[in-house]
């Protein structure tokens, strides 16, 4: 069974072997196979000759193993065992350090005392040590490294597993009308001397508002607050500029997002939003990656007709001996599961459809269902040929 | 009933194993005979409005279902009552703002400066802090006869992943601000959920990755001293092979099977039997090698039951209804759960 299919197939060895595309994006909900996906996609990318570094944010344990990685540490690794040693291609791998990320942020932005200061903020260690959000911030964050190191030809990224996944998006937005925002200005006025006559604005008296903030949060929290946003002001900018060229990155022709479902109705549901969310922001979409599809290469056999004869081997078998009557209930279990697995098919492929009908121009690639889970590098390789469809 | 006394149920799981789904029915169980139960969710996608068919749920508790004895196969009487409802953070927050602080002009100004949108967004943790501060004062409001206003909450929380972080936001702000009014907020908040009113249960596949995931979650619950509850395993498939099947997919049985099919008609009406034989033919190795999927699905299932079993958790089995799940599988859902002791 070929992952052929639909309105157009999206070709996934034409989208990997282009030297221009440089940064692959994948998105969907949890559960969906997203994380494997990346890393076959990886994998495939490095075999055939790029020099590749998947970044992940929090892949299952033995899919981390099956990638060499067995700690966190937020630097790319070399995947033993992948692409051929005498080949262009290499796979690295590197699992997000949200905390760590943050940190290498503040220390290479600010001089070492205003970094010691933030980093010691009790504000700062709760933030950067994952609120949600956080991580989509430094996902992001970590792209825009990777990417600004030059040394790889094809970047592919994992999302987190959540609607949020796409919070990234709204980064540089947030970032910015928080910082133009007045709620920055009343929060660094009394850290800020001689800023408080400027900060007469919208008829609201500043004491008021300092006074209501130190009412709802605290003297002390609102203290800690302050004091972090003023250490964090000089990077503030920084921030900014690099959320904005981050985004500017992810809207740039070498970029494609490819968006991960599975052919159930709340999966394609997620994955409409996240299609109607990058077209909104005018991301490049490859297309659809449709995991866990179900085959059979007995198709011309219908689900009524195998039910029928499975009824009919079970209603023999009564009056059989033994031996063929072991062998009936053995074929009626086989008609049973084929009518179960044409049923199944038959659902998918009417969630599917309508999913098409909506979206007629995403191109879509399905990959077959596995019994078990992906643990090694083969197990990925299959995969990867699946999302080409050559197997 | 293997929860007496919990009034706050916390429902996580691993993304896409169907938490949305199984807090929806275990909401509709729990206000079976008379009960009254409310329905919460945390992120936005409005899944509960989906599952029960109607328009997208606004920031305010509003009915979405009843329930009769009969519709969940209790034996008790009176119609219960599921009241849904989907928080919105920003006036979760300006909600809050009016009740703790009565602010007046100075809340206007605060979201005037983009204090809102700030807090909702940007700053860390308010978001959670709303969200379980609103489920937790939904489990214990009182009406004005003395009695709980909700027999019982259900929140859709976030997935496992986040969970313990989500459920400990309150701990970690009462650390960050050591005293004044959010201090005390947040303890209140962090009382409920570590006491014996609440309990969170987590939501599981009998796949590998799911399985993994719901072991650690309970640990890591435990470790941060929140309330654990029980496993729901959702998705079961019935064994449509029984074990002597399975074991003999992997013997050599083409010829046998190949009769029986011929038995059963499916070498169509040909005079000749070769012919006959021949239509048979290629169903063979394609039903076969199903078979042998199918058996090592079964056998992966195994090993997960087992390793979900070791939790020594209360654990109930939900079927897979194809086809995705209507208002009807709901019903049937929550009817499994009460059957099985969950509500």
């Amino acid at each position: 069974m070929t992952g052929a299919s639909g309105p157009a197939g999206l070709d996934v060895d034409r989208l990997i072997d282009d030297p221009a595309t440089r940064i692959i994006v994948c998105c969907g909900s949890g559960g969906v196979g997203k994380t494997t996906t990346a890393a076959a996609i990886g994998l495939r990318a490095a075999e055939r000759g790029r020099r590749t570094v998947v970044l992940t944010i929090d892949p299952a344990r033995r899919l981390a193993q099956s990638m060499g990685l067995t700690e966190l540490d937020n630097t790319p690794r070399p995947v033993k065992g992948a692409a051929g040693a005498d080949g262009p291609g290499e796979l690295h791998a590197m699992m997000l350090d949200m905390k760590r990320t943050f940190d290498e942020v503040v220390l290479a932005h600010a001089e070492p005392e205003r970094a010691r200061a933030i980093l010691e903020n009790p504000f700062y260690q709760s933030l950067s040590a994952g609120f949600a959000g956080t991580q989509e911030y430094m996902a992001m964050e970590k792209l825009g490294q990777l990417q600004a190191t030059g040394s790889w030809d094809l970047i592919v990224v994992d999302t987190p597993p959540s609607r949020s996944a796409l919070d990234f998006l709204d980064a540089p937005g947030r970032l910015g009308s928080f910082l133009d925002g007045k709620i920055i200005r009343v929060l660094m006025a009394p850290a800020k001397v001689g800023g408080r006559s400027a900060m007469k604005f919208l008829n609201v008296g500043m004491g008021l508002l300092t006074g209501t903030l130190g009412k709802i949060f605290g003297a002390q929290l609102l203290t800690d607050l302050q004091t972090f946003v003023a250490a964090m002001d000089s990077m503030f900018g920084g921030f900014r500029e690099r959320a904005e060229s981050t985004y500017q990155l992810l809207k740039a022709d070498g970029t494609a997002f490819l968006v991960v479902a599975a052919p159930e109705r709340d999966a394609l549901r997620e994955a409409a939003y996240f299609v109607d969310r990058l077209a909104a922001d005018e991301m490049p979409l490859a297309g659809l990656v449709l995991n866990r599809v179900h085959s059979t290469d007995a198709p011309q056999l219908t689900a009524e007709r195998a039910q029928a004869a499975a009824q009919l081997l079970e209603e023999n078998g009564a009056d059989h001996e033994p031996r063929q009557a072991e062998a009936e209930a053995l074929a009626a279990g086989l008609l049973r599961l084929h009518a179960e697995r044409v049923e199944v098919m038959g659902r998918e492929r009417r969630t599917r459809d309508r999913f098409v009908s909506v979206y007629p121009d995403v191109p879509i690639i399905e990959v077959p269902a596995l019994a078990g889970d992906v643990h090694d590098l083969d197990g990925l390789r299959v995969i990867g040929r699946q999302l080409a469809g050559t197997d | 009933m293997d929860w007496e006394g919990v009034r706050l149920h916390v429902v996580s799981g691993k993304g896409g194993t169907g938490k949305t789904t199984l807090a929806a029915a275990l909401a509709l169980a729990l206000a079976a005979e008379g009960r009254r139960t409310l329905l919460i969710e945390v992120e936005g996608r409005q899944g509960i409005a989906e599952l029960f068919g109607i328009a997208a749920l606004p920031y305010q508790e509003r009915k979405v279902a009843t329930v009769s004895p009969a519709q969940v196969g209790a034996a008790g009487k009176g119609t219960g009552e599921v009241f849904a409802l989907a928080i919105d953070t920003e006036q979760a927050l300006l909600e809050y703002l009016d009740m703790f602080y009565k602010l007046g002009r100075a809340g206007k100004a605060l979201q005037k400066v983009g204090f809102v949108d700030f807090a909702t967004t940007v700053a860390p943790g308010v978001r959670d802090v709303l969200l379980t501060g609103k489920a937790c004062e939904a489990a214990r409001r009182k009406g004005p006869d003395g009695r709980r206003v909700y027999d019982a909450v259900v929140m859709d929380a976030p997935p496992t992943g986040r969970l313990t972080r989500f459920l400990n936001v309150n701990s970690e702000v009462a650390g960050l601000a050591r005293f004044g009014p959010i201090h005390s907020q947040a303890q209140a908040v962090m009382g409920v959920l570590r006491s014996p009113e609440t309990a969170v249960h987590l939501v599981t596949l009998l796949e590998e990755m799911p399985v993994q995931e719901t072991v650690d979650g309970f640990a890591e619950l435990r470790a941060a001293a929140l309330p654990v509850g029980g496993v729901l395993v959702n998705m079961v498939r019935p064994p449509v092979l029984d074990a002597a099947a399975v074991a003999a997919v992997h013997g050599d049985h083409r010829e046998e099977v190949a009769q029986a099919l011929l038995e059963a008609g499916l070498g169509g009406r040909s005079r000749t039997a070769a012919t006959r034989r021949a239509a048979v033919e290629p169903l063979l190795d394609p039903l076969l090698a199903q078979a042998r999927e199918h058996a090592e699905r079964v056998a992966l299932e195994q090993e997960q039951r087992a390793d979900l079993a070791a939790l020594d958790l209360p654990s109930y089995e939900l079927p897979l209804l194809g086809g995705g799940v209507d208002l009807g599988g709901l019903y049937r859902l929550a009817g499994e759960l009460k059957r099985q002791g969950a509500a």
